[in-house]
């Protein structure tokens, strides 16, 4: 295999798996950030 | 000695048309075909008019606008060179985004991963045809279906495309209604497309919506930190919007500052269009393999969507997944039509709409990791 597929398959292989797993773990910290921050109704309505 | 100095004189009138060529000429045409599609198809005007002006202007021979001194390669160096108007067009984009839809459901993020695979794999189709390696880059990052990161990385890795490379990618985010319907409708089966999914809620605090900026920027910076300048751009304009208090910074963004960029990035694509850079086979080619890379992205994103429907027990209908691109709102809104079209009690807007929200930091995120990867592996 020669040096442009080398190149191409490594970005490919860390590319996909890359940004798939990072935004796995981000949807995990969102989740976690709604956890620790919950949504309150009756707090938003008095905001407003 | 006064005709001979007429004469000179008529001649520098009248060289503008003998230097003329006929790849000027098509190039001038190319212009006028990109103003007739802003102005009269109502495609991407926003982009195609300053963009085929530009091309027009660019064309024009001895007018030199794209020579050093020339107001073009001055707007060029200052905005593209730099990489500045690509990011600032972000902070106008984040100021502009509503997460909202996607923080209510942040599973639909991984559709935004999945609708980036289209990036890769035609970074290797490229490859395939003897584009060298960072060309092929810039001509996968045509399927991100985001032009401002599109420019961006092509102005970093294959300036000479950046042309090319931008016109195909808006112009196939123009036609997204017309390529991803068929697409969907052959990956899916009439079961699928018929599944309701459940009203989205109200359940994001404010609080939430503030930290998810900084969190995504964050973590961003400690994924892959040479794609923080356009995540950063983008969460820095999110931020300003969701905070609340700095309204008149967020509106100017939304705005002024984005109107503003839009044109002079416009301005400054067209003039890239010089007929020795762009008519050449191999536009073509970038030409057709965008069009892979956003039918690619289509295909991977509603696959994708197949796989999440079947680990659900068949509560998430896999259309949401095509919107996994980052063509902003369009995606979204093709994904209700086609829905509507088979289950008329189906509401799948606002899950598109999240799932789109989620391509747009998808698109970006798959941008930040190929420029980490390409500086780790010293070819930048």
């Amino acid at each position: 295999m020669n040096e442009p597929w080398i190149f191409g398959w490594t970005l490919t292989i860390i590319g996909m798996g890359g940004t798939l797993a990072s935004l796995w773990v981000l949807s995990l910290l969102i989740g976690l950030l709604k956890k620790l921050f919950p949504y309150d109704g009756e707090q938003a309505q008095r905001g407003r | 000695m006064l005709w001979q100095s007429v004469l000179s004189g008529l001649q520098s009138l009248l060289g503008g048309i003998t230097q003329l060529t006929l790849a000027h000429l098509v190039m001038i045409l190319v212009g006028c075909l990109l103003l007739y599609l802003g102005i009269q198809r109502g495609i991407e005007p926003l982009l195609f008019v300053p963009i085929g002006f530009g091309a027009i202007l660019v064309n024009i021979p001895l007018a030199a606008l794209m020579e050093e001194g020339g107001f073009l390669r001055t707007l060029y160096n200052m905005g593209i060179i730099t990489e500045l108007f690509p990011i600032l067009i972000f902070i106008g984009i984040g100021a502009m985004t509503d997460f909202g839809p996607l923080l209510e459901n942040p599973k639909i993020l991984l559709l935004g991963a999945a609708g980036q695979f289209g990036i890769f794999l035609t970074l290797l189709l490229a490859l395939a045809l003897g584009y060298s390696p960072l060309e092929s880059l810039a001509i996968g990052i045509i399927g991100a279906c985001d032009g401002p990161t599109a420019i961006y990385v092509t102005s970093n890795y294959a300036p000479h495309l950046l042309g090319s490379v931008s016109v195909a990618a808006y112009s196939y985010m123009s036609l997204v209604p017309i390529i991803q319907p068929p697409i969907m409708r052959f990956l899916t089966t009439d079961r699928e497309r018929k599944i309701s999914m459940h009203s989205v809620r109200k359940s994001v605090s404010r609080n939430t919506r503030v930290l998810f900026p900084i969190l995504v920027t964050l973590f961003t910076a400690l994924v892959a930190p040479m794609g923080v300048p356009l995540m950063g751009a983008l969460m820095l304009g999110n931020l300003m919007k969701e905070s609340g208090c700095v309204e008149r910074l967020a509106n100017t963004s939304a705005n002024e500052i984005a109107n503003i960029v839009t044109l002079l990035l416009g301005l400054t694509i067209g003039a890239t269009m010089e007929a020795s850079q762009f008519l050449n086979v191999r536009t073509l080619g970038i030409f057709a393999l965008g069009f892979i890379a956003i039918t690619l992205d289509t295909a991977m994103g509603v696959l994708f969507g197949k796989l999440m429907c079947f680990a659900s027990g068949g509560t998430i209908n896999p259309l949401i997944g095509a919107a996994g691109i980052s063509a902003f709102p369009m995606s979204a809104r093709v994904v209700q039509v086609v829905g509507l079209q088979y289950n008329k009690k189906s509401h799948l807007l606002m899950h598109a709409m999240g799932a789109n929200t989620g391509g747009q930091i998808g698109s970006v995120m798959a941008a930040a990791i190929m420029l980490s990867v390409v500086r780790g592996l010293g070819l930048r």
